[in-house]
């Protein structure tokens, strides 16, 4: 009984590879590797390159790691170490519970709340600094790319910063005795000690954090624009891979064109698997080393 | 420490705004009529969201009851050998849950809509299902797992078969973690739009057939919150709230199951 | 200042000594004043009063859970990290009050540096980096010194022959009396004025324990010396006094008798020390 589960679940997992690759299959026919590489994305002229997609993925998830990387490792030391100890199960509790919001919802405050605020006051300012020139070009009108960023970092923080307290405080204590009967600081203790020994299990974290950005669905169609095209600054509507499917399945009528957008899905499948698999392995190492160590 | 405290306060403000916001621009929006009635056609004052509500728990229902009972043999399967097999199909879940949830979507799309020719609430059910099938996998394998091995042996040197020892032994030990995986993963599979846009689609109509597109409370909020009316974004804030809260009491009594077993084991 | 109890009384550097030797005998490095710790309000370790005489090493015996790696901790302020541990008492090193507030526990573990039971090295550091981490806490940023002390700290640990070649290894990559032996070296280039050492002999070989020994008779003439073993042998091949600790009938522990190495395994004065040396050695 417990074999034919089994059996089930492998079926599932390589169906679903197998029907997505059989689905966009007659697009990678016809237009070939050209459609990694081509950055024409055209119904009318039958024109189909996902490059525009996989660079907006790519960006968008990159503005969400600054923005969060610093910001989650802050957190998670905060909340491992350096809060008092009341305050530190109640925020990591929150913080846990605050991943549970679903995408939708961080698109419908994202739209209706944070782009009136990036227009008038996010883009301007960073307008301001860059002189309006460069990545700051163009106008300012709230939506695009550099708001997707913003809202995917909020978005994976309650998971960088859940994942990188836990292997934070799997530091083994004598690590942290060690460093303070040498007479290192707490900051010391910290930086040069604690988050070494840490590291690859915070990398984890980021990496599966990329993961996450890169398959973000529904907040980021929400607040993205859905154009199909290079974005040439930090405020053009740009398109990434998940939200110009989620934008465009539904009215694909056009020869190749829903063919097309599960083609992207296959891209974004096979990107996804890889950042997720080496996540894996890396949180996974962490738990070795601790073994080794002990 | 200062920099410390401002990362916190980074972090919790605006994931603190979203869910304040949701509370702020949805709680103005209920009313009796919101939840017992079904949308009126555009320009119509009133109606409400009731098909969106019946909608979500029967597609949930249905994901429910098909990825329950198939991912937690699974978990028992993998918790219970120390095979290569065992190990493949922990890691197999871990990287399954990865899969962005839209082409979770497409799958079912593929699989169902393009079958039956047109779009379904079972078609959606099965896109939420292989959403929770690797959460209850990783999440009932652990479980199983907390139960002492002796507890087994016990049994089995009581003569007892392996069936038995997981109906009498494990599953009852595991329950309460059980529970809390279960409630952890229709969460997760309750706030799932991506997998519904092209599969139950939505719809404006009050109905219960499993065979027809259907209402479900993640696209309400999408479908609603992109437009430029404020009318439609009052429904979507409505239905954002009363997800949300679903989503965080589910969350809150899964968390509440695990401390307690925690404090008993 | 508390007025000293008779079993430490005997030991005062007034007195003269009660082994007879031909060296004068040292300054008090440390000294404990009714020194208890307690864990969430059950005492751990009641009013332990000794001195610790400078350059030589002092062995800490008693039997598991008498308190003595409780102990040894007060004596760098360790437990500060422990928010359930209190301590109180006062523990003076040369003559100021490390509890008292003068002395930054910062600065202070530096000046009493910790060797602990397992081997801890940095594992995210190399052998080199490793060593002169201590340095580095402490500010140490040119190059030369920490070369040179590294060198001096490694040979002083009896470590350098088989490390020179390879400093930028892993930690990792060392045995365990070796990473050991690491530690010590990481302690001693810091230059501390004490060194604590709980039981650091107990997860190696007898090989390995062999070396350990060997260095701290090595380092006895250039650092004070605090060592907990519950191997009898090691206390007194070590140690030049002994510190023996038991647990009294509410659990906490305390301190039983204090003297020379060989008074205590010779003769004795309180019955217990000698049921529980005798039954070790037997
Ligand atoms: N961090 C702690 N919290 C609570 N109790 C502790 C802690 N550390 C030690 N103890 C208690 O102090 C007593 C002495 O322990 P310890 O100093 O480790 O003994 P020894 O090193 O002599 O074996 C034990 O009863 C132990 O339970
Ligand atoms: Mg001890």
């Amino acid at each position: 009984m417990l074999g034919a589960a089994v059996v089930i679940f492998l079926a599932l997992l390589l169906g679903l590879a197998a029907d997505l690759v059989y689905q966009a299959a007659p697009a990678f026919a016809h237009f070939g590797f050209a459609f990694v590489t081509g950055t024409q994305w055209n119904p009318v002229t039958t024109s189909y390159g996902a490059l525009p997609f996989i660079v907006g993925t790519l960006e968008t998830t990159a503005i969400a790691m600054m923005i969060a990387i610093p910001i989650g490792l802050g957190t998670a030391l905060s909340l491992a170490y350096l809060l008092p100890k009341r305050l530190r199960l109640v925020l990591g509790t929150a913080v846990e519970l605050l991943a549970a919001v679903p995408s939708v919802i961080y698109g419908l405050w994202g739209l209706l709340v944070v782009a009136p605020w990036s227009r008038t006051i996010i883009e301007p300012v960073i307008g301001f600094i860059f002189g309006h020139s460069g990545p700051a070009s163009g106008p300012e009108i709230g939506i695009g790319l550099l708001l997707a960023g913003i809202i995917l970092a909020v978005m994976v923080l309650p998971t960088m910063v859940a994942i990188s307290r836990d292997v934070l405080m799997a530091v083994p204590s004598e690590q942290i005795e060690g460093a303070l009967a040498l007479g290192a600081t707490r900051w010391q203790t910290l930086w040069r000690v604690v988050v070494p020994h840490a590291r690859t299990g915070i990398l984890g974290a980021v990496t599966l954090s990329i993961g996450r950005a890169f398959g973000e669905t529904m907040a980021v169609a929400m607040i993205i624009g859905n154009t199909p095209s290079l974005a040439h600054s930090l405020f053009s509507p740009a398109a990434t891979m998940a939200s110009i499917i989620a934008n465009q399945f539904t009215e694909a009528v056009e020869p190749f064109e829903l063919q097309s957008l599960i083609a992207i899905a296959v891209l974004l499948l096979v990107m996804s698997l890889l950042v997720n698999v080496a996540a894996r392995l890396l949180v996974r190492s962490v738990g070795r080393t601790h073994v080794s160590a002990a | 420490m200062v920099l410390c405290v401002i990362c916190v306060a980074l972090a919790l403000i605006p994931l603190v705004g979203v869910v304040g916001y949701t509370i702020v621009r949805g709680a103005p929006v209920w009313s009796a009529d919101f939840f017992t009635h079904a949308p009126t056609p555009e320009g119509i004052p009133g109606g409400g969201i009731l098909n969106s509500i019946v909608g979500s728990l029967i597609i949930d229902g249905m994901a429910a009851a098909a990825s329950i009972p198939l991912a937690l043999a699974i978990g028992l399967y993998v918790s219970q050998s120390h095979s290569k097999i065992a190990a493949g199909i922990r890691f197999a879940a871990d990287v399954m849950a990865g899969i962005p949830s839209i082409v979770v979507g497409i799958f079912a799309y593929g699989i169902i809509v393009n079958t039956m020719h047109h779009f379904s609430a079972i078609a959606g059910a099965f896109g939420i299902a292989v959403i929770m099938v690797p959460i209850l996998v990783r999440a009932s394998d652990g479980a199983f797992r907390t139960v002492p091995g002796d507890l087994g042996e016990a049994a089995l040197a009581l003569g007892a078969k392996r069936a038995s020892i997981a109906r009498r032994v494990l599953i009852p030990t595991a329950a309460s973690g059980l529970f809390t995986a279960i409630l952890l993963a229709v969460a997760r599979g309750a706030g799932e739009s991506a997998p519904l846009l092209f599969t139950a689609i939505g719809s404006q109509y009050f109905t219960a057939s499993p065979m027809q597109p259907m209402a479900a409370m993640p696209l309400t909020i999408y479908l609603n919150g992109i437009q430029a009316y404020p009318t439609l974004q009052r429904i979507a804030w409505g239905t954002g709230l009363l997800l949300l809260l679903f989503i965080l009491i589910l969350s809150v009594a899964g968390r509440t199951a695990s401390a307690r077993l925690g404090r008993r084991a | 200042m508390v007025d000293q109890p008779e079993v430490a009384s005997a030991t005062l550097d007034a007195l003269p000594p009660a082994a007879a030797s031909s060296e004068p005998e040292p300054e008090s490095i440390l000294m404990l004043r009714k020194v208890s710790v307690s864990f969430s309000g059950k005492l751990a370790v009641r009013d332990v009063t000794f001195d610790v005489p400078e350059k030589r090493v002092t062995a800490l015996i008693g039997p598991s859970g008498s308190g003595k790696t409780t102990l040894l901790r007060a004596l760098n302020r360790l437990h500060d990290t422990v928010s359930s541990a209190r301590v109180t008492g006062s523990v003076l090193l040369n003559g100021t009050d490390i509890y008292g507030g003068a002395l930054h526990p910062t600065l202070l573990r530096s000046r009493v540096g910790m060797v602990f039971q397992r081997p801890n090295p940095f594992p995210a550091m190399s052998i080199y980096d490793n060593v002169v981490s201590g340095l580095r806490f402490n500010g140490v940023r040119k190059k030369s010194l920490l070369d040179e002390a590294a060198e001096s700290a490694l040979i002083a640990a009896a470590l350098w022959e088989s490390v020179r070649n390879r400093m930028t290894a892993r930690a990792g990559v060392l045995s365990g009396g070796e990473q050991q032996r690491l530690c010590i070296a990481r302690s001693l280039a810091v230059e501390p004025e004490v060194l604590l050492m709980d039981e650091p002999t107990s997860a190696l070989d007898p090989q390995a324990t062999r070396r350990i020994e060997e260095l701290i008779d090595e380092l006895s003439d250039r650092v004070t010396m605090v060592i907990v073993t519950h191997n009898m042998q090691q206390a007194s091949r070590v140690s030049h006094r002994c510190a023996f600790m038991l647990m009294g009938d509410d659990r906490a522990g305390e301190l039983i008798e204090v003297g020379p190495t060989d008074q205590i395994f010779g003769s004795p004065t309180d019955q217990r020390t000698s049921d529980y040396v005798q039954g070790r050695f037997g």
